[in-house]
């Protein structure tokens, strides 16, 4: 079902209507498409066939005739021979792919061009038993005196013949007339060539076979483009081979003249000369079909509107009378497109070859394949059909015909013929079908007023149609000549589809006025109808295929009965085709299959090394350990370089350095957000890696606070908490909460906001549960002073209960203020670490200050006097004003010994601030051997503080 | 220190904050490492729902849902009085059907919110899940919640594709509602095919819907993957709609036959073969077998990636 249908249908439509006249050539130039796949054989050792030219029966005018033959020879021993003949229009060339098949099964394989194809000299007779069916008995001839073949008595081949559409009538022909054939295959071809190109539908009796059509003497009308589409297709033989013996005859090209002239002669008529249905009726199997003894298998396709499935039933009638063994094989290819069961068709021609020729298998036993083949169409289009079994051809051999009546809705109608037969009705258009489209045209098959729709009733039950069914009507018209063309549409929902491009084609002759009864056969094909499908009998007054009558006429359908349908309930075969697991869908779940395996490889992996995982019991004491930490980024950036440390129990450290130090990727790495490329965390004694349990045990605020901006404060912190999946009373929300003292604005949106209160949210998210590590990254960000005097004894209350601080701040004072303990990261490395008490305040270190506007030479040497006293360590010029004095002497020595290198000391004082040491060690390990520059160095230091100040 | 009344939040005020923590904080060092308790594993799918549920990007999109088929009513009504000469097209047959009953309705709601409208739900259910929280900056709380990466991803996979199940649930059932309510509870009636009743048309709705449902999936993947590289979740939703539109295109070249069959998509409308009388089952195997090698093949990147990344946002 496809509801985009109808929108399209426009579309289609009238690009259909743009091919029509060249559509049929589709189906003509490869008229064995049915059975033109070779099997898929491998050609290994492609044996080049021998060619040669052999003389044949002159033509009509005495000119003489050789044709261009190919034999595919066989190296030792004696083999079957088989008779391999092209469709019309084609050459031997045609069929070297088959041929190539077949010789690799064991054959000697003949194939020639026949008369007036390829480069085979002569004129085209179609067929003629006086022409080609005589070279072809002369091959017969030449095959019995090649010494690979084999032979049934002296100059008795065993032979078969295989061929389709004009090759397949060939074969026949050549079994009717020669003895000498042990097999036939012969596919989409014609019993009767006159009622091929004038068919007629009006029956006589009802028919006792599935396709069964036992016409009135009355010819059918004309298969003009058909028609047209032969005669230009050996026109085009005669352009291609420019060796061609037959002179430039007018536009008959390689045509026998009298064929020829009557053909156009019924081209311009329209009507059939009685001396063309009799030479037609000639060059047919049917003449001499009762005469075929050689096992055959016929093909014939739904798909075809130039040798429909009632040529096929017609022959397979006439070998069921003379008790040949037979076999009937519908196909939905022919030539309007092609089957979608070739290679399966391939094979059991090859079979039936091998079963009676190579094998010689008694006539009567039983059949190598199954006496009745076809195929019910499938739902959609562009999928294959299903090919199903009868174990005899329905009214044939003791096959019964089932039949069904499906009433009518609708019993009468009128229609008219339009004068000059123009507009004509779109119905059976060959190269529709080959495209694909199975979509409605019926607004161009049913002209207003030329056409009248009969519809059935719905069908109770689903049925399978095998053949043509069966209608009855009265007739009635003002003029001596009515012609009709029935086509069968499915009716569903509002639309209306054809079910196959073929007609129906009715040519009456009747009184003026005068009722007349007529039984008409509908075209035979395969057809499912699920019940409740309703079918529309269209009756159109022209096709644009026909050559229509000119004379306008009007015409009255009345009384039509309801149809009669032959059914049928056949055997589906191969599963692979209904239901079961195509290539496709193996392909996939093969490939299914491996992800699930990588996956479940992958996943048990992981699992095992997850266990793996060493604790470090010695640790276990140690709320932090990071051990040579080092992370380089894809960009090559190496932002932290071997960096330990450790927090103990009750301690608050504070990590500082400044931008790009590595503080945040150290953090990071500590909570197992980013991988460390060496080196190790641990967390309690447990390592940390990305989502660790341990990781429980520490509450974080990293770079900002993050939350679901449409939930209110509280419901983040519950959000947050449910994550962790632990029991709500463990988190302390309420407690938490007031941490973060946001008053009224909990049960507000967090985005409405401010960036100090989700600070303090963030605080109180890394408190919940309130976690033996605390991780707070710059948690002052955004606070105002009283907010941050407030969480100081936080923070150092939180760390005397025996958990541990980690802050990482710009505020220097701050850290100060606050932290116990103090880490000093700068380009990725620690540069120092200790208490806090430690770093600002140490016995060795005096700080001299300076009064302002002092000279700076004789700052320098006073300094380097004082650097050359005994017990000086070092002398850092702080700032202009201040100078670092480190020392192992007393602190009253110092200055003593500052005062005598000349330096006007104003003050004197033991304890830096944070910020100073922070700024010396940072200078010192940014410059280690660059010597001290007094001057540059307080430029330099100043505008370092403006970076860090800036941050 | 536990039978000490804790100071209800409005005493807050009273005292600096934090007062309360402190107090109902025991000395850590007295028993150094009690076990973490866990109730419930680590972002359970009832807290992801939580998570998702109250968004605005979830609403709007089950809103949109729910709207679809009263707005078709509405624009039916209108059409119905605008024109009343007979336009006779194709089209107007769809929508004349659509108004035949219930279950034509629901069907054509299914027919016109397959192709882009569950698509494009499905890419942002599972797409924007990760993004969204790398976004808020949340995804590295989660992570040291602690959440597992391959946790948290199948929590989001979870809700994101249990969210998908419900929009492609939710549209024929609410269609069928409104359908029902407006124009009654006939049968189907088939435009192509043939009529089925409710006994047939029911189950072969939800096949249909079954199958709808994991041809999403591949595009649910790959947004999901996309989600694990970028920290935007538009270039997750945006990306997988992009290469969805991207393999349409292709899917339309007949040079790429018969390896187009593999794409995902291609077999997109093969739902419809459910509802015909006879259904044909070959190609909706052939398209679950495909949009499954896709989903898990991207949901598998996706897993590799985020366990793999650094989490920078």
């Amino acid at each position: 079902m496809s509801l985009r249908a109808p929108l399209i249908a426009a579309l289609v439509v009238a690009s259909s209507l743009a091919i029509a006249p060249g559509a049929p050539a589709v189906g003509a130039p490869q008229p064995t498409a049915a059975i033109a796949v070779p099997a898929a054989a491998p050609a290994a050792d492609q044996v080049t066939p021998e060619v040669s030219s052999v003389p044949v029966g002159p033509e009509p005018d005495g000119t003489g005739v050789s044709l261009d033959v190919s034999v595919w020879p066989q190296a030792s021993g004696k083999h079957p021979v088989v008779l391999l003949a092209h469709g019309f229009g084609g050459s031997k060339e045609s069929v070297t792919d088959q041929a190539s098949a077949l010789h690799e099964r064991g054959y000697v394989v003949v194939a020639w061009s026949a008369r007036g194809h390829g480069a085979s000299g002569g004129t085209i007779h179609l067929n003629d038993p006086a022409y080609e069916i005589a070279d072809a008995r002369k091959l017969l001839d030449l095959a019995a005196t090649r010494s690979d073949v084999e032979l049934d008595a002296p100059g008795d081949p065993r032979a078969g013949v295989m061929g389709g559409s004009y090759g397949g009538a060939l074969g026949l022909m050549l079994a009717g007339v020669d003895r000498r054939v042990d097999g036939v295959v012969s596919a989409i071809t014609w019993n009767d060539l006159a009622d091929a190109f004038f068919p007629q539908a009006a029956l006589n009796t009802p028919p006792t076979t599935a396709a069964g059509r036992a016409p009135i003497a009355t010819p059918g009308p004309f298969k003009q483009v058909w028609a047209t589409n032969f005669f230009l297709s050996a026109g085009r033989g005669a352009g291609a081979s420019s060796a061609s013996a037959a002179g430039p005859a007018s536009s008959c090209g390689r045509f026998d003249p009298t064929l020829c002239r009557l053909f156009v002669q019924a081209s311009e008529s329209g009507t059939a000369s009685p001396e063309l249905l009799a030479l037609l009726h000639a060059h047919s199997p049917k003449p001499t079909m009762a005469q075929v003894t050689a096992p055959t298998l016929l093909v014939q396709g739904v798909a075809d509107s130039l040798f429909g499935l009632d040529q096929a039933d017609a022959n397979a009638q006439a070998l069921a009378a003379s008790g040949t063994p037979y076999a009937v094989r519908w196909s939905d290819g022919g030539h309007d497109g092609p089957s979608s069961h070739e290679a399966e068709e391939t094979e059991a021609s090859y079979q039936w070859l091998d079963h009676y020729v190579r094998d010689k298998a008694s006539h009567d036993g039983p059949l190598p394949t199954a006496a009745f083949t076809y195929g019910i169409p499938a739902t959609r289009s562009g999928q294959p059909s299903t090919l199903t079994t009868l174990p005899a051809y329905p009214g044939l051999s003791g096959g019964p015909l089932v039949t069904r009546e499906l009433p009518l809705a609708t019993a009468e109608g009128a229609l008219v013929h339009p004068p000059g037969g123009q507009p004509a009705s779109l119905i059976a258009v060959p190269g529709l079908a080959a495209l694909g489209i199975s979509l409605s045209t019926y607004q161009i098959a049913a002209l207003p007023g030329q056409s009248t729709a009969l519809d059935t009733q719905p069908i109770a039950e689903a049925t399978t149609v095998v053949g043509s069914p069966v209608m009855r009507f009265t007739v009635t018209s003002d003029s001596r000549e009515v012609t009709l063309f029935a086509s069968v549409w499915r009716v569903t929902g509002g639309s209306v589809t054809l079910t196959n491009p073929l007609v129906a084609p009715v040519r009456l002759e009747v009184t003026p006025g005068r009722p007349t009864p007529v039984m008409i056969s509908l075209p035979g094909a395969t057809y499912e109808l699920p019940a409740g499908t309703r079918w529309r009998v269209l009756l159109t007054s022209t096709e644009s295929t026909y050559a229509n009558s000119r004379v306008p006429s009007r015409i009255r359908i009345t009384d039509a009965s309801a149809l009669t349908l032959p059914v049928a309930v056949g055997t589906s075969v191969g599963g692979a085709v209904a239901g079961g697991l195509d290539t496709e869908a193996i392909i996939a779940l093969a490939l299914l299959g491996v992800l699930l395996l990588l996956a479940l490889g992958g996943w048990l992996v992981r699992r095992r090394r997850r266990r793996h995982l060493p604790a470090r019991p010695d640790l276990a004491d140690i709320p932090l350990v990071v051990e040579g930490l080092v992370k380089t980024y894809s960009d090559g950036h190496r932002a932290v370089d071997d960096v330990s440390w450790r927090a103990e129990k009750g301690q608050v450290v504070g990590l500082l350095g400044p931008n790009g130090a590595g503080k945040t990727t150290t953090m990071r790495m500590v909570m197992g957000l980013i991988s460390s490329d060496a080196g190790s965390v641990h967390v309690l004694g447990e390592e940390v890696q990305a989502g660790s349990p341990v990781l429980g045990r520490v509450g974080a605020l990293i770079e900002g606070p993050g939350f679901l901006p449409h939930l209110t404060g509280r419901q983040n912190l519950e959000a947050y908490w449910a994550a962790t999946g632990r029991a709500t009373e463990d988190a302390h929300f309420d407690e938490a909460l007031d941490v973060a003292a946001l008053g009224g604005a909990v049960d507000r949106p967090v985005k409405s906001y401010s960036q100090g209160m989700r600070q303090r949210l963030g605080i109180a998210q890394a408190m919940l549960g309130l976690p033996e590590l605390l991780i707070l990254d710059e948690p002052t960000n955004g606070l105002d002073p009283p907010q941050i005097a407030a969480m100081r004894p936080i923070l150092r209350r939180y760390a005397e209960t025996g958990r541990t601080v980690v802050i990482s701040s710009h505020m220097l004072a701050e850290v100060e203020m606050t932290c116990t303990h103090v880490v000093v990261m700068h380009a990725g490395r620690v540069i120092t670490s200790g208490l806090v008490a430690d770093l600002v305040d140490s016995d060795d270190t005096t700080i001299v200050d300076l009064p302002e506007h002092v000279d700076h030479h004789a700052l320098a040497a006073a300094v380097h006097a004082l650097e050359a006293s005994e017990g000086i360590t070092e002398v850092r010029v702080d700032t202009p004003t201040r100078l670092v004095v480190v020392a192992d002497r007393g602190r009253a020595d110092v200055v003593a010994a500052a005062v005598g290198a000349g330096l006007p000391v104003v003050g004197v004082s033991s304890r830096r601030h944070l910020e100073e040491v922070f700024l010396g060690v940072i200078s010192s390990a940014s410059a280690p051997g660059e010597p001290i520059e007094p001057g540059d160095e307080g430029a330099s230091l100043v505008e370092r503080l403006r970076q860090v100040r800036a941050r | 220190m536990s039978e000490t009344p804790r100071p209800a939040p409005t005493d807050a005020g009273a005292q600096p904050p934090g007062e309360a923590l402190l107090e109902v904080m025991e000395p850590a060092g007295a028993a150094p490492t009690q076990a973490i308790t866990r109730v419930r594993s680590p972002l359970s799918w009832r807290a992801e729902v939580r998570r998702q549920w109250g968004r605005r990007r979830t609403t709007w999109a089950f809103g949109l849902l729910l709207a679809l088929p009263l707005v078709l009513v509405g624009s039916f009504f209108f059409g119905e009085r605008s024109s009343n000469s007979n336009r006779g097209g194709a089209t107007s047959r769809i929508f004349d059907l659509a108004q035949s009953g219930a279950a034509n309705f629901s069907l054509v709601l299914v027919f016109l919110a397959s192709e882009l409208l569950l698509v494009l739900l499905a890419a942002l259910f599972c797409g924007d899940a990760v993004p969204s929280e790398a976004s808020w900056a949340s995804l590295r709380y989660l992570l040291v919640a602690p959440v597992q990466r391959a946790r948290l991803l199948t929590s989001k996979l979870v809700v994101g594709v249990g969210s998908t199940l419900l929009a492609t649930v939710l549209l024929p059932a609410w269609g069928l509602l409104v359908g029902g309510i407006f124009y009654g509870w006939d049968p189907l009636t088939n435009p192509l095919g043939e009529n089925l009743t409710w006994g047939q048309f029911l189950p072969r709705l939800a096949l249909a819907m079954g199958y709808i449902f994991i041809t999403l999936l591949p595009i649910a993947a790959i947004a999901f993957w996309l989600g694990t590289r970028s920290d935007a979740p538009l270039a997750a939703v945006g990306g997988a709609v992009l290469v969805s539109i991207l393999l349409n295109i292709l899917d339309q070249l007949d040079a790429l036959d018969p390896y187009r069959n593999a794409f995902p998509g291609h077999y997109s409308r093969a739902w419809q073969d459910a509802l015909a009388v006879t259904p044909d089952y070959s190609d909706m195997l052939h398209g679950a077998l495909w949009s499954l090698v896709w989903a898990v093949a991207f949901t598998m990147l996706a897993y590799r990636r985020f366990r793999r990344s650094d989490i920078l946002s």
